[in-house]
């Protein structure tokens, strides 16, 4: 019988630990894809973030480096910098690249670093149970911003790829979503592009994806796809924000 | 042996790349920051990569990686930036990463001061970030020694796996000294049982990480650590004794201070005094043993340092305090006189 679908190579045959509805198990199988398709597990190096895809390092088949919170886009350059043949990607969320590891992230950016970094914002700290993260959309409730976040409080929250679009290293700004067919398959174009950019050094890819997080919003995995759909596109519209390889394509 | 006059922060970065370290990863911060400078130079003709960092923390987390992968890293800096770097310094020995940290201290605590100190002892040898784990901490006393102990402190993180430090001080980056450069085998250890550098499809992948739920998991991982440091306790542990053998003083002191002390023993010997001096070489592991030989004959017992007193715990605990430990110390960068150390001796009746 022909084999219509298998697990990518380049993903363990692990359970994951993400709860059900959650979309990181849909980028994780993205990402791995993509590592097949250009055949380049066996030089790949991924660096994990603090958060719910700290396990990551337990599911992608190659080597994987776990860094601290904030800090993967630095660990990464140091992966880059001493083994320039090597792909490397980072997988981070909103707090650790946004929050805490804004810095790291900008001077990627800033220093044009050849790696990929795949941005995953759910608008909330996972891992510890629901917090306000940077991504958090006014009047969102969450742990810490028991009234909905309040700008005057907590101010406004963060438009990543808009903001490392003005970076002059950055190759490919792009912000996706996981929420339909249509937009996985465009999720997917996006992580080939960024990983074709390192394959051509052309500087930093960073590729946002609007994901979902059911449990800390309280909502059914249906409902919370809904959600990503009626609130966070209209804040964080889809879309490539810049592409050095398009002709006038950028936003 | 060719011998050159260099300065100390140059001649630590000049032993880094001829002892095969292939990374820096810098930040600028007085009084190291001619290291950094210096590798600025040399580093890429060398055939390595000197990136100057956002932060102190994007550095040691960019040493971090690259040492992950294998290649022998460093970073440096001064006190308020090794504070910086202490969640990366946590992070290399949770994950079994060897590499080398130079810390040129300055006064502190806060932003303190640019002048020589030694305030950050505790810091080095104790509580260098969260967690149970120690590094190994090599304290220089010369231009000579800070270019030994560079080479020395890759070859020993990468036999234990574990981060290291060269403990120096603002005096010591500073001062000019002749030195010479050790021949040095371009040989270094394999890495390759657990290098996180792709795996070319010929083995499992690698995992360099320091998370482990499990707490059972955790506490084996870091009692086969503590296995590993009692190893080192027992082989690397240093110190130099000087004229301790009919000492009736003996004087502790490390680094930059170790020479005023000495100076002020010579003047002391002059005198009659007989009063001798033990200088760890390395603070963690502390030399225990040799302390307790230089001082088996000595009714009482001197700690010299450059802050209000640190390693006079570990003096004492070495001793098991059994002698009397007194102390002197000048603080905030200023540094002891050979005089007024003198005074000190002087005033502690050793004129037997």
């Amino acid at each position: 019988m022909a084999v219509v679908f298998e697990r990518p190579k380049a993903l363990c045959d692990v359970p994951l630990h993400y709860c059900p509805g959650c979309t990181h198990g849909i980028v994780h199988r993205l990402v791995a894809e993509v590592i097949d398709e250009m055949g380049i597990e066996g030089e790949t190096v991924g660096v994990c973030p603090v958060g719910c895809s700290v396990f990551a390092y337990d599911y992608f088949n190659c080597d994987m480096i776990e860094a601290p919170h904030g800090r993967a886009p630095a660990v990464a350059t140091g992966v880059k910098r001493s083994n320039p043949d090597k792909f490397v990607f980072t997988y981070q969320g909103d707090g650790d690249l946004a929050a805490i590891g804004t810095a790291e992230t900008v001077h990627v950016g800033a220093r044009g670093e050849n790696i990929v970094v795949i941005f995953i914002n759910n608008t909330i700290y996972g891992m510890t149970g629901g917090q306000m993260a940077p991504t958090t959309l006014i009047g969102q409730v969450t742990q810490t911003t028991p009234f909905g976040r309040d700008s005057q409080l907590a101010g406004n929250p963060i438009r990543v790829c808009e903001m490392m679009a003005t970076l002059s290293g950055t190759a490919l700004a792009q912000r996706v979503a996981v929420d339909t067919v249509p937009h996985i398959r465009e999720t997917k174009k996006a992580i080939r592009k960024a990983f074709e950019n390192q394959k051509e050094k052309r500087g930093l890819s960073i590729v946002e994806v609007l994901s979902t997080c059911p449990t800390n919003w309280g909502l059914s995995p249906i409902d919370a796809i809904k959600r990503l759909q009626d609130e966070m596109i209209p804040y964080y519209p889809l879309g490539v924000y810049k592409d050095i390889t398009a002709e006038g394509g950028n936003k | 042996m060719e011998r050159n006059l260099m300065k100390g922060n140059e001649a630590l970065a000049e032993a880094a790349i001829r002892a095969g370290c292939k990374c820096f990863f810098g930040y600028p911060i007085t009084p190291q920051t001619e290291l950094a400078a210096y590798m600025a130079k040399r580093m890429n003709k060398a055939g390595g990569v000197f990136l100057q960092a956002e932060s102190e923390i994007a550095a040691v987390n960019m040493v971090l990686g690259a040492a992950s992968t294998g290649v022998r890293a460093m970073t440096s800096s001064s006190s308020p930036g090794i504070s910086l770097k202490s969640e990366g310094i946590s992070y290399l020995a949770g994950s079994d990463v060897p590499a080398v940290i130079i810390n040129v201290e300055r006064g502190g605590p806060g932003l303190g001061g640019i002048q020589p100190s030694q305030q950050d002892y505790w810091q080095a040898t104790k509580g260098l970030g969260h967690g149970d784990f120690h590094l190994i901490v090599y304290a220089p006393a010369s231009v000579q020694e800070m270019v030994d102990m560079v080479v020395t402190a890759f070859n020993k993180a990468d036999e234990y796996r574990v981060p290291a430090m060269i403990l120096a001080d603002g005096l010591l980056g500073q001062m000019m000294e002749p030195v010479a450069f050790p021949e040095i085998s371009a040989e270094q250890p394999d890495k390759s049982s657990w290098a996180a550098n792709g795996h070319k499809n010929s083995r499992e992948h690698h995992i360099v990480n320091s998370l482990y739920i499990d707490p059972k998991t955790l506490e084996d991982k870091i009692i086969e650590r503590y296995e590993r440091y009692a190893k080192i306790k027992e082989n690397e542990a240093d110190a130099e004794l000087y004229l301790t053998d009919d000492a009736d003083i003996v004087v502790c002191a490390f680094g930059a201070t170790s020479r005023v002390v000495k100076s002020a023993i010579n003047d002391a010997r002059a005198m009659g005094i007989k009063v001798g001096m033990c200088r760890p070489k390395t603070v963690w592991p502390f030399p225990e043993k040799q302390i307790r030989e230089a001082c088996a004959n000595a009714s009482k017992v001197l700690c010299v340092e450059m802050s209000m007193g640190q390693m006079i715990d570990d003096v004492k605990l070495a001793l098991n305090c059994e002698k009397p430990v007194e102390f002197f110390g000048r603080t905030g960068g200023v540094i002891p006189t050979p005089a007024e150390v003198l005074d000190k001796i002087k005033s502690m009746g050793g004129n037997k």
